[in-house]
């Protein structure tokens, strides 16, 4: 069964300028933050938005959250086209679908304790209140290590640390059983050791309550971990998309490719042997012509810059965006 | 060499740093010491809600209330930070020592475009024509990743990593000596984050900029870090070279650390985690702090403290293990 779809969605954001500029040019510019990007989560799946800052990942997820409105493109969730959906609907729709901002210093509100606005989202949609709901917000608190959770019950947001934050507002994302979570570096402030506790917890209520993820992520370990299928990013499109074993035995995308090979290794006497990505990241205002990622290419030819690349099966479930899929691998 | 030179950029002499809570006194950072040279990379690393946030803001003097430095000394370039007055401690912000702090908000003006910040800093600080502090802001966004075209975005226009970078470039524009970085790289993906790391890099070869560089990401302290501190239940529990550390890391806490990180050569394996729970600042366990966790503890560790000791020439650690 098919949870989420997405279907060609853009979202272009217009651009700020100067005011000289604004004089000299009537001509208004958009950042393509997202452009023509598809892709389908099963229910029960977690799913992986990976690539560089600023390609539209967090953008991707507030919209199918219907946070913003789409340029373009629609949204189905389990089978129904929510990308025009309104008022009471939208608002019930919500309680099945929750997120976990990036930012844990923007998300919480300051002036309301842990435990308020961790129980809060019991207390919109009606789920419990008082006594009930102080238990099942100390059992959440527990769950994400926020321990002992009478001492964070009553804290503020600024009493916590960043990692502190972020367990918050996992715990305010899960405590309503939702059905679907859009996790936006859920865990990027965590130490080691307790982010492999809350990595275990996500995937254990994946299990138990049938939970679907979002998950955007820029570490390639955690979602190694974590992940069923990946979707890479670039430049407001996505370039490779597949089951996680083949992203990471037989990726085929050049970005991809130089992603796996950037990775850290925690061991001071290794460097890195990654492959140098050439040239300026490219603006997402005007971004090049043909495959987007041509400019930085090392395996760049002709074609490339004139002609777009198309989303194609490589091999099963496997897609990739390049003129070069086929022949290119790194085996 | 002169004596003068051969003092250390930074050196903190048992630090403590207290939040005065409702529930208690919060001892965040308790008793730390440690010395760092000119042009060194520390990598701070520990539990979260372990104490390096506050460890960081209170070299910069910056610790919000109820939290308050209660006892020791930080020493920097020489001069006690701790007994400067507030209009001589603000000289050294920015200038001389640079903070990226975990926040983003707390160096970015939501009402202010993101190119002006490093302008403003720039003009205010070195009195240079405004046209030249926007050259030199402009290299700087190229040296980070942003392109010119986002000079007069708003910072929220900008993506979580865009602001982190912003901010990197708020801390590096006016060179300071010191450079304290608060999980500077948590949302950047590998190239980028490779990209930044190398122009610290350059910064400090260039420059000799000390960088105290707070993250989880051991394997990051692992490529650029020159030493590794290591926090626990605020305090410190080893100080080392980076090198030896991975080698053969001495506390039993830097041991399971490094047991649990993830490593992506591997296959799916099974992720490890330190068992037992962060323990209280307020009233922090008897003896080691560890030690309700330690698969070594033994009886005097839940009864004494122990001292730090120094293991070999430069290498610290809080742990009887290595004591006698
Ligand atoms: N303003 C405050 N009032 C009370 N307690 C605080 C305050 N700020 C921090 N603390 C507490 O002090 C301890 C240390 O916090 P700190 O932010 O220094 O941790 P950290 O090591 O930076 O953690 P993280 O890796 O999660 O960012 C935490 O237990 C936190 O709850
Ligand atoms: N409200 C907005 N107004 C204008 N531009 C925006 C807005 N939100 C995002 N953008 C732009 O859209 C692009 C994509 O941003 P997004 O936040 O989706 O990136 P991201 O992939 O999440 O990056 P990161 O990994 O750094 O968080 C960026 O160029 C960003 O500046
Ligand atoms: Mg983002
Ligand atoms: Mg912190």
């Amino acid at each position: 069964m098919i949870q989420v779809q997405v279907k060609d969605l853009k979202k272009y954001f217009p651009v700020q300028k100067g005011l000289l500029e604004r004089i000299l040019s009537r001509k208004v510019d958009y950042v393509k933050a997202v452009d023509g990007v598809s892709f389908e989560i099963r229910k029960r799946e977690i799913f992986s938005l990976v690539g560089e800052s600023g390609c539209g990942k967090t953008t991707t997820g507030r919209l199918i959250l219907r946070l913003i409105d789409p340029t373009d493109g629609r949204l189905i969730f389990k089978g129904r086209d929510i990308t025009f959906l309104k008022g009471e609907e939208l608002r019930r729709l919500r309680k099945n679908m929750q997120i976990i901002f990036q930012d844990p210093y923007a998300s919480l509100n300051p002036r309301m304790r842990i435990g308020d606005a961790v129980g809060h989202p019991l207390e919109i949609h009606g789920i419990a209140e008082g006594g009930e709901k102080k238990s099942m917000v100390f059992e959440t608190l527990r769950k994400v290590g926020l321990e002992p959770p009478e001492k964070f019950y009553n804290a503020y947001p600024h009493e916590l640390s960043g990692g502190q934050r972020q367990r918050a507002a996992i715990a305010r994302a899960i405590i309503v059983n939702p059905e679907f979570i859009v996790a936006d570096e859920p865990i990027s402030m965590i130490d080691v050791s307790l982010r492999s506790k809350i990595l275990e917890l996500m995937k254990q209520l994946q299990s138990e309550l049938d939970l679907t993820y979002l998950f955007i992520t820029h570490d390639l370990a955690v979602s190694k971990y974590i992940s069923d299928r990946i979707g890479i990013m670039y430049l407001g499109e996505m370039v490779e998309l597949g089951l996680k074993k083949e992203i990471f035995s037989d990726p085929r995308h050049p970005y991809t490719i130089a992603l796996l090979s950037a990775v850290p290794i925690p061991n001071p006497r290794v460097k890195r042997k990654h492959i140098e990505l050439k040239g300026e990241v490219p603006s997402p205002i005007n971004p090049p012509s043909g495959c987007r990622f041509h400019t930085r290419c090392p395996f760049k030819e002709e074609t490339c810059e004139t002609e777009k690349p198309r989303l194609i099966e490589v091999t099963e479930n496997h897609y990739v965006a390049c003129h070069k899929a086929q022949t290119l691998s790194i085996n | 060499m002169t004596s003068m030179n051969r003092k250390p950029l930074l050196s903190l002499e048992n630090l403590k740093v207290y939040y005065y809570t409702d529930e208690g006194v919060v001892k965040a950072v308790d008793s730390v010491s440690f010395n760092m040279d000119r042009g060194e990379t520390v990598g701070l690393v520990g539990e979260s809600g372990s104490g390096k946030s506050t460890l960081g803001l209170s070299i910069l003097r910056l610790i919000p209330p109820p939290g308050k430095i209660v006892g020791g000394k930080v020493f920097f370039d020489g001069i006690d930070l701790t007994a400067l007055s507030e209009d001589e401690m603000r000289k050294v912000r920015g200038k001389r020592i640079g903070m990226v702090f975990q926040d983003p908000m707390t160096s970015l003006n939501p009402l202010m475009k993101v190119g002006d910040h490093i302008v403003e800093t720039i003009v205010s600080h070195e009195g240079v024509p405004r046209e030249k502090a926007v050259e030199r802001a402009c290299s700087l966004l190229e040296d980070v990743g942003i392109l010119p075209e986002r000079f007069n975005d708003y910072p929220h226009q900008l993506s979580g990593g865009m602001r982190q970078r912003i901010m990197i470039a708020l801390a590096l524009c006016l060179k300071p000596d010191l450079v304290i970085a608060d999980e500077p790289t948590s949302a950047l993906d590998v190239i980028v984050q490779y990209q930044i790391l190398e122009l610290m890099r350059k910064l400090k070869q260039v420059y000799g900029m000390g960088l105290i560089l707070i993250t989880h990401d051991v394997s990051i302290v692992a490529e650029v870090a020159d030493r590794i501190a290591i926090m626990y239940a605020g305090q410190l529990v080893e100080y080392s070279d980076v090198n030896s550390f991975f080698n053969s890391p001495l506390h039993p806490y830097s041991e399971a650390l490094l047991e649990s990180i993830p490593n992506i050569q591997l296959s799916d394996q099974k992720l490890k985690y330190i068992p037992g729970i962060p323990p209280s600042l307020i009233n922090p366990p008897k003896g080691c702090r560890f030690h309700v966790r330690c698969p070594y503890a033994e009886h005097r560790c839940g009864e004494v403290e122990p001292q730090t000791v120094e293991f070999e020439r430069g290498r610290f650690v809080k742990c009887f293990r290595y004591v006698e």
